[in-house]
């Protein structure tokens, strides 16, 4: 039985009495690979951001390894939990490497500076992600999947066991798409982090992820094995429209046929 | 870190150390050292240099780099070369603050802060809080309505200002004006002794507070997820700030786009990596707003320009190459 990492109890978030999550429940265990998935507005990307305390919950309760959220100082959740999130396309006005550094952050001693060991980690972060090369670019110069892997390679330095990643995938092209989720399964695999990623790639969260969380209109539908995602039950009632399925040629998995429309 | 240069850090420090230490020379009457030091027969320009030119460089040096140390932060903190003090209308919110007091013509100190630098403090405060909770209001606060909430804010200070003057007879008024246009003449080492722990203490928090931000110039989604106390941060960062900004115009008047200027030019030369660029633009801004008032005191001498309406003129198109370029691109620099 693996560790209870995260537990998330009853947690409602409102903003102006305007309910974003109602109620929401479940449990992410240590190394998992949990994909949250559903409609715009569902409320995916404000979960990550209770998570990660960047919005301040309602009611309801989450515990980290058993002890509550509120009970943590911002410098040990990032200790415990790093958050890459969704490009906002802003201008970000440092090179790679100064970038990963930061990382290093929640590991500074008050007026301290970055020693040689916290480079070291931030090296190895380059490397393991693969951009030791860009490592003096700017990340304003970089292309979107490189900043996109160069946010990885910052949530790795800060070396939190808990990855929580917001579209980390979106507006990429297929092959740092392919590059993103090759870097996420090893980062998953061999060095046994928890990933927790939001994405509208239906097919890749049944894929790739252990566990899927559907929400809609800020409530869980489903709570679950990726493997049984694949069925109108679930997901029509989740995107209000039925999908059409089909085998993959070589894991055999279901999958969602894209649309077709006539000519 | 390839990306620090020291050849251009310690260059552009002692390049305004320099000019700190020429600046008391050089003026309508250029003074040697030796007349300086001079114990016999005439001992004018020993005390032109000893009772007016040095404090007032002093004084001239320590505003500049509070305004461009503060533009520095403001910057980084909304994201945007054209967010300081001065357009977001901090200064103004203190000049309004240090009218009040001339206004009302109360004297009183308090902590040996004299009562016009409190007040100058708290007009500063006052909007340096609504600008930010105005730019919280709206997600995804843009360029533009940003400039147009400092507009609105200047404007409002402003009007209150004039306001003030109408109801203030003709001298205090003129008063006013005066030093509303920002300047330094002043005679002894009173400004610079008031100046100095403000600027001392109010650099000294910032200059601990480099990695935060750094982070916080990346967005503050980052900076709390990277475990800063976003909160606490901007508190301190906010009170020290409004500390420096509110004295240096209590004492030489609301002096414009040192903040933008000095902290950008110095973003292109080191990096914008706050562990070197917050020393960097001090010392820099200090030695910026110092040539302004060595133009200012030579230009048309013996008359004097007032050294916010030389800022200004330079100010003013930099400000606008910035906001053209920073449409073009959507960038920071």
């Amino acid at each position: 039985m693996r560790k209870l990492q995260i537990d998330i109890r009853n947690l409602t978030l409102q903003f102006n009495g305007k309910p974003i999550l109602q109620d929401v429940s479940f449990q992410i265990f240590e190394r998992d690979y949990l994909s949250i998935i559903g409609p715009n507005g569902a409320g995916k990307t404000s979960l990550l951001k209770c998570l990660m305390r960047i919005y301040p919950i309602t009611s309801g309760e989450i515990f980290f390894l058993g002890k509550p959220l509120q009970e943590f100082s911002q410098k040990n959740l990032a200790r415990l939990i790093s958050y890459v999130p969704q490009s906002d396309g802003r201008y970000l006005p440092l090179t790679v490497l100064d970038f990963v550094l930061l990382g290093r952050y929640p590991h500074l001693h008050p007026f301290g500076s970055f020693t040689k060991e916290d480079l070291k980690i931030a090296r190895d972060a380059l490397e393991i992600t693969q951009i030791s090369h860009i490592s003096q670019r700017q990340l304003s110069t970089l292309s979107g999947g490189e900043r996109q892997i160069a946010f990885i390679a910052a949530a790795l330095a800060q070396g939190a066991d808990i990855l929580l990643l917001d579209e980390p995938t979106t507006f990429l092209d297929p092959r740092h798409e392919q590059e993103v989720y090759q870097i996420l399964k090893q980062i998953n695999k061999s060095m046994g982090k928890t990933i927790i990623t939001v994405t509208h790639d239906i097919n890749s969260a049944a894929l790739r992820s252990d566990r899927v969380v559907i929400l809609k209109n800020g409530t869980v539908q489903y709570v679950g094995s990726a493997d049984k995602i694949m069925d109108n039950q679930i997901l029509a009632r989740a995107y209000d429209k039925p999908f059409l399925f089909t085998e993959h040629p070589l894991t055999k998995q279901r999958i969602i046929v894209p649309e077709a429309s006539e000519r | 870190m390839k990306n620090f240069r020291p050849a251009i850090f310690y260059g552009l420090i002692v390049f305004s150390l320099a000019v700190l230490l020429l600046a008391p020379f050089i003026g309508m009457q250029s003074i040697s050292l030796t007349d300086i030091f001079s114990r016999s027969g005439d001992q004018v320009y020993s005390d032109v240099f000893w009772k007016i030119r040095l404090p007032r460089v002093l004084t001239a040096f320590l505003a500049g780099a509070a305004l461009a140390i503060s533009g520095m932060v403001f910057q980084a903190m909304f994201r945007n070369p054209l967010a300081t003090p001065f357009t977001l209308g901090v200064s103004s919110g203190a000049a309004f603050g240090a009218a009040v007091y001339v206004k009302i013509g109360l004297f009183f100190a308090f902590l040996g802060f004299s009562g016009q630098i409190l007040f100058a403090f708290l007009g500063a405060f006052l909007s340096v809080i609504f600008v930010y909770g105005i730019s919280r209001l709206k997600k995804g606060f843009t360029t533009n309505s940003m400039l147009i909430a400092g507009v609105a804010i200047n404007f409002f200070f402003s009007s209150l200002i004039l306001f003030i003057q109408y109801l203030s007879d003709f001298s205090r008024s003129f008063q006013i004006i005066r030093w509303l246009m920002g300047g330094f003449e002043m005679i002894g080492f009173r400004p610079v002794l008031t100046l100095l722990p403000v600027v001392f203490f109010g650099s000294l928090i910032i200059f601990f507070l480099t990695h935060e931000i750094n982070l916080l110039s990346l967005g503050e989604d980052i900076a709390l997820s990277r475990g800063s106390d976003v909160q606490k941060l901007k508190i301190f960062l906010f009170f020290a700030i409004s500390l420096m900004v509110g004295s240096v115009v209590a004492i030489s008047g609301p002096i414009g786009f040192i903040g933008m200027m000095a902290p950008h030019i110095c973003r292109l030369l080191v990096g914008n990596d706050h562990r070197f660029l917050a020393p960097v633009t001090f010392f820099f801004g200090g030695a910026f707003l110092l040539f302004c008032d060595i133009l200012a005191r030579t230009l048309i001498s013996p008359a004097e320009i007032p050294v916010g309406v030389i800022t200004s003129l330079l100010g003013g198109p930099f400000f606008l190459y910035l906001l053209i370029r920073s449409k073009e691109e959507g960038v920071f620099v």
